[in-house]
């Protein structure tokens, strides 16, 4: 039982970017209306932002991490480890993000940098891996990068994901703090699940072919290639509304607190109707529960900081908020975290 | 897992079909509402009533609703 607290840690500051292009869902010229409305209405997914070829994962990461080491009036020789977390970095499989993007944002070579490739569920997995380094005071400041552009995995035409996935970076600088009562954790993995969410070709299992890019119509009228996205809907909401309460409620038990001890529940962006339902069954009010869904979608390991700095900005910047953020997907692997957050800093959402 | 309340709360997860036209021989994948939206409300009703998973595969290799009450019966 993966129950973990890092003392001595605290969280600085949170930025997110996202590109300028924005989607409609509505007008989607691959589906009838009819599902196009059922889609929107269920899974809440109005629109979506969408990098197109020039932009990658890290020129959003990039973009959050400048800004919010301006913000934050950060010394960049200070920061000791970056960890890019991330299913699209931007090589097939070398060199790692990580350390180009430590020569991009003229860190010290001193640091540590590595790439972390969950997605879901990587931004709960990048505080904990980040916060046990720095929680022995011999590294005081890290930088966590996460996010994803998940828009371009998808196959065009499979209704199931070509309308939920968006694009969005996101950083946080954590510190070294004696005062700090830190962060706690709890994680999990479950490889049996491993097909619910998967790209089958083009990695080293099955490596790219001829027939990686050709289209077939699965049994329940998707279209895909097996180098794009496979998502087995029925898998995944089953999967999170068991196991989110669960990994919620585990945590909380530990701790010995309650909904009353939580100013906001920041739960990954996965659909309307699957975060609802945890939501429900966590009995939490829906004042606590930000979305930035609806404008954004599923954002991958992106999603709860780009919910903090879209819903949640003014209330971060000028209070202290007790937060339970919770990722869960693909891998399977699900994680969720408690911490005091207090008066962070927290920029205006960055476009590009 | 009672039957009659698993086929009750099946039907209830219908908005325009007849639940008599909801028996447990009934093929749900043919009934003229089923979608993947009723889908994930079954996952849903089962994980809340009987706290169990229900998975891709059960709901594409289940082909009447006793097919599919078996399956979640045996988890």
């Amino acid at each position: 039982m993966a129950l973990l607290h890092n003392k001595y840690v605290t969280i600085k500051g949170v930025s997110a970017c996202v590109p300028k292009n924005v989607v409609k869902n509505m007008g989607n010229a691959h589906f009838a209306l009819n599902d196009i409305n059922a889609f929107i209405s269920n899974v809440g997914v109005e629109e979506l932002r969408m990098s197109g070829k020039e932009i990658c994962t890290s020129d959003l990461c990039v973009a959050a991490a400048e800004k919010l080491l301006e913000e934050l009036h950060t010394d960049k020789n200070d920061i000791g480890i970056l960890v890019f977390v991330s299913q699209s970095p931007d090589y097939y499989f070398l060199p790692n993000t990580a350390c180009i993007i430590q020569d991009r944002l003229q860190l010290s070579k001193e640091t540590l940098a590595f790439d972390v490739p969950l997605g879901c569920s990587g931004y709960v997995y990048g505080l904990n891996l980040i916060a046990s380094y720095l929680s022995s005071g011999q590294i005081k400041k890290g930088l966590l990068l996460v996010g994803d552009t998940a828009s371009k995995i998808p196959n065009p035409k499979d209704k199931s994901s070509s309308m939920l996935f968006g694009d969005a970076g996101a950083a946080t600088i954590l510190e070294y703090d004696e005062k700090s009562e830190g962060v706690h954790f709890h994680m999990a993995t479950d490889g049996s699940g491993y097909k619910a969410i998967i790209v089958p070709e083009g990695g080293f299992r099955n490596r790219f072919s001829e027939k990686s890019l050709v289209d077939y119509t699965n049994d329940d009228g998707l279209v895909r290639s097996p180098n794009s996205l496979h998502l087995d809907g029925f898998d995944v909401f089953s999967f999170g509304i068991s196991e989110a309460p669960k990994t919620c409620k585990k945590l909380m038990e530990h701790l010995a607190i309650t909904n009353d001890d939580i100013d906001y529940a920041v739960f990954h962006q996965a659909n309307k109707m699957m975060n609802e339902k945890i939501r429900k069954k966590l009995s939490l009010p829906e004042n606590k529960v930000p979305y930035s869904l609806k404008h954004f979608g599923n954002t991958s390991s992106a999603s709860i900081p780009l919910t903090m700095v879209t819903e949640m900005r003014n209330d971060l910047q000028q209070k202290k908020n007790r937060l339970l953020l919770c990722g869960f997907g693909v891998g399977l692997s699900w994680g969720t975290a408690y911490a005091q957050f207090n008066n962070i800093v927290v920029p205006e959402l960055i476009e590009i | 897992m009672d039957k009659n309340q698993f086929l009750q709360s099946f039907a209830e997860q219908f908005d325009e079909t007849d639940p008599s036209a909801i028996t447990m021989d009934a093929r749900f994948k043919e009934i003229d509402e089923w979608s993947s939206m009723v889908a994930l409300m079954i996952i849903a009703m089962v994980d809340e009533n009987y706290n169990k998973k229900i998975t891709g595969a059960d709901l594409r290799e289940a082909n009447t609703i006793e097919q599919l009450f078996e399956r979640i019966n045996a988890k």
